[in-house]
């Protein structure tokens, strides 16, 4: 796969996490802002008393989808080619990203405006088209303090979640005027003036865009309508002003009919923003006479999402709607943060999509699946019902004991981690990421901080897997009380359930994947960690 | 590598990968249960139009209620009270309604660039229906909603709502009647963002003031035909 693979010095997750727990003010922040929207979400979600029957339901169209892909989208492709739009297939991000700046190009414009993708943070298009000469402006207002403050998202959803107010009035202040309009003189850090000051610099680029790119969050295949839920106007901005749009969407973003779209516009707002309806959905079915682009086209990514799609258990990852619920109740993302995870998929969805679509390639993914500690919340909160745990657990026997994967479209075999295949590559990624120098920068940023933590190993059946990584350092209260005492709080019946869930999860892993649990244990003591006291062991 | 050469490539993984998949199973035999509800709760017309309005009302809409008679003074009233000089009017918008009002109207062309709609204090439409259990209005360009583009642009939206056949009640019944074929907006209240530490604010790119007028009686703006 050529996806955007993992920077120099990126590190692993327990590399990252061992440095982001430290961080007081990303905790804080994280803490703050995912304790906010998990009691709202679960006031949204109680509103309907069918809630249970609705993810059944969510859960079983995208199975059936799944399960006759390409049927789904060969009808897909004929309805929006029928209504006017091109489709383009890509199998992986370098094909994706020559189809987009070569349609770029065709308009012969140097600047896009762009709505807020997941997917085309995973493949790197901003990079891609920079490297052709045209510069891509971010117009979600999370997706703009990112790409402004020249960091990394770190949520699905609300991807400069791990910025506070303050903080992005300083990005404003300081960047805005390199890409635009500068600042307001006396911004303030009330959210009011911080989105007006976006609007205000925006709107500009958003009146002379001549080309746009989105992904979406749903293509029926039944009408080859395509669906873009959002919430500041942005996605309609770029969605319906510019002569071009191109759409960049995985192929797992299918439903097969346009009846489907009213399950998932009843769970989808209610699990991620806790809204019972998010302030804008554009629908739109090819190209309209007089009113939007009159260029439409839609790239259908692979990606590794075939790849995914072949393996039984992990499958159920391409169900996901991209809520970001569990990431809001996951104890560890609260405590590591979303760029512990390195790929734009982070929190339990990411810790199993992300070394799917990517394959079991180094450290990262490597670590990934043990960045759990495999409580259930995630599976409790899931629209669409995936099972994060079991994913996790069959990714951990991957990675511990080897397997049969699908790997670009091939079966082959996949060893057990050791050692010297990590290092192998460690310096394949070096080699790749000198090639990129913006990425170099920012994985030396990331790892400059994480250098100074000396490794440390496991004894017994963890060996294989701790060599060359950090071991956690022994906590002064562990996983379980950290989470019991913080948990209390939440009078929720949610929280209990997740709780009791948290239990029969352990006991049932804990015998029959018993390296596997070693390390979640040491993860989960990790992330119980309050106090940073220094000193390595 | 060729599209065709792609699209083979992507379409023969996926076969591939779906090898546990019975070689006689077809779509429709996997099965999707739907047991859950059409609508959440039996309302009367009365019953629906407020909750519509209470719902739109928590996302910071605005919410009018008048007769038909009395539906060009609101609207004036309205555009007044945000001091709209220039107001932009999609084709198809009954004369009457603006009657009286001291304002410039703009007319809704393909000629009318975005500069100029950029220029405009407030936009008045219809709507295809309004959802009253998510507190949205959907437009689908139809007679009266005009260009995507005239309720994005401005700062200020004003739409009229039918109360005696425009609501219904769920997000279900809301697809039934959409014509997937027509570009299709669904509006919860005004433009806002949950991006500044997961909190809801009001007012980023879109209109940051939206009234919507529930109207009871004839109004003069044909109906949209029913699907499904």
């Amino acid at each position: 796969m050529t996806g955007r693979p993992v920077p120099l010095g990126m590190p692993s997750f327990p590399r990252a996490a061992a440095v982001s727990t430290r961080d007081a003010r990303l905790r804080a922040n994280l803490k703050h802002a995912t304790g906010t929207i998990r009691a709202r979400r679960a006031a949204a979600v109680a509103e309907l008393d069918d809630w249970r029957q609705l993810r059944a339901a969510a859960a079983a169209v995208k199975e059936r989808t799944l399960r006759h892909l390409d049927h789904y989208l060969v009808r897909l492709e004929e309805r929006v080619t029928a209504a006017g739009g091109t489709v383009h297939w890509a199998a992986d991000a370098a094909e994706a990203n020559r189809i987009v700046t070569e349609l770029v190009r065709a308009t012969g414009e140097r600047e896009v405006v762009k709505v807020k993708s997941m997917v085309t943070q995973e493949i790197g298009l901003n990079e891609a088209l920079a490297a052709a000469g045209v510069r891509a402006y971010e117009t979600d207002l999370a997706e703009l303090i990112v790409q402004l403050g020249d960091d990394l998202p770190s949520h699905l959803l609300v991807p400069a979640i791990h910025r506070n107010r303050d903080e992005i009035r300083e990005i404003f202040r300081e960047r805005m005027a390199d890409w635009g309009r500068p600042a307001p003189e006396g911004l303030t850090d009330r959210p009011a003036d911080l989105a007006e000051a976006a609007r205000l610099h925006l709107r500009e680029k958003f009146l002379r865009a001549k080309v746009a790119v989105s992904g979406a969050n749903f293509m029926v295949a039944e009408t080859g309508t395509m669906v873009v839920v959002e919430s500041e106007g942005n996605g309609r901005m770029c969605l319906t002003l510019p002569e071009t749009l191109i759409s960049v969407v995985g192929i797992e973003k299918v439903v097969p009919t346009w009846r489907d779209l009213e399950i998932y516009l009843q769970v989808l707002p209610r699990s991620s923003t806790a809204e019972r309806m998010n302030p804008y959905t554009s629908m739109w079915t090819g190209t309209t006479d007089g009113d939007g682009p009159r260029a439409f086209h839609l790239v259908l990514l692979d990606n590794g999402r075939t790849d995914t799609l072949a393996d039984t258990v992990g499958r159920q990852a391409l169900r996901c709607i991209r809520c970001s619920a569990c990431l809001n109740v996951c104890p560890v993302y609260e405590r590591a943060g979303g760029h512990a995870y390195g790929s734009p998929y982070s929190g339990p969805i990411g810790a199993i999509l992300a070394p799917q679509l990517r394959g079991l390639a180094g450290p990262l993914e490597e670590s990934l699946p043990f960045a759990s500690s495999l409580c259930g919340a995630c599976y409790e909160v899931c629209p669409v019902a995936i099972d994060i745990p079991e994913v996790l657990v069959h990714l951990r026997e991957r990675v511990a004991e080897g397997g049969e994967a699908t790997v670009r479209g091939t079966r082959a075999v996949v060893r057990p981690a050791r050692r010297h295949a990590l290092e192998r590559r460690v310096v394949a990624g070096a080699a790749w990421a000198l090639d990129r120098p913006e990425l170099l920068r920012r994985g030396r940023r990331l790892a400059g901080r994480a250098a100074r933590f000396a490794p440390r190993r496991l004894p017994g059946p963890g060996r294989a897997w701790t060599d060359g990584r950090d071991l956690p350092e022994i906590p002064e209260e562990s996983f379980r009380d950290w989470w019991a005492r913080t948990r209390a709080q939440e009078s929720s019946q949610e929280s209990s359930h997740e709780f009791s869930h948290e239990f029969s999860h352990e006991f049932s892993h804990e015998f029959s994947h018993e390296f596997s649990h070693e390390f979640s244990h040491e993860f989960s003591h990790e992330f119980s960690h309050e106090s940073s006291k220094g000193g390595d062991r | 590598m060729s599209g065709d050469a792609s699209r083979a490539r992507v379409l023969g993984r996926v076969r591939r990968a779906l090898a546990d998949v019975p070689a006689y199973e077809r779509p429709s035999d996997h099965p999707v249960p739907r047991d859950y509800l059409r609508v959440h709760g039996r309302r009367t017309p009365a019953e629906s139009a407020a909750l519509l309005a209470a719902h739109l009302a928590d996302y910071r809409a605005t919410v009018h209620r008048t007769g038909a008679d009395g539906l060009p003074a609101l609207l004036r009233e309205v555009l007044a009270r945000r001091g709209a000089r220039r107001v932009a009017v999609p084709a198809g918008l009954p004369d009457g309604w603006l009657a009286g009002a001291d304002v410039e109207v703009v007319a809704d062309s393909p000629g009318l660039t975005v500069r100029e709609l950029d220029a405009v204090d407030s936009v008045v439409t219809g709507c295809a229906l309004a959802v009253a259990e998510t507190g949205t209005v959907v437009l689908d360009g139809g007679p009266g909603q005009g260009r995507r583009r005239i309720t994005l642009v401005p700062d200020h939206h004003v739409c009229v709502v039918r109360a005696a056949d425009q609501i219904v009640d769920s997000v279900p019944q809301a697809l039934e009647r959409l014509d997937p074929t027509r570009p299709l907006t669904w509006i919860s209240g005004p433009s806002a963002t949950s991006d500044i530490e997961l909190d809801r604010v009001e007012g980023v790119h879109g209109p940051r003031v939206l009234d919507v007028v529930l109207v009871a009686g004839d109004v003069g703006i044909p109906g949209e035909p029913a699907r499904g």
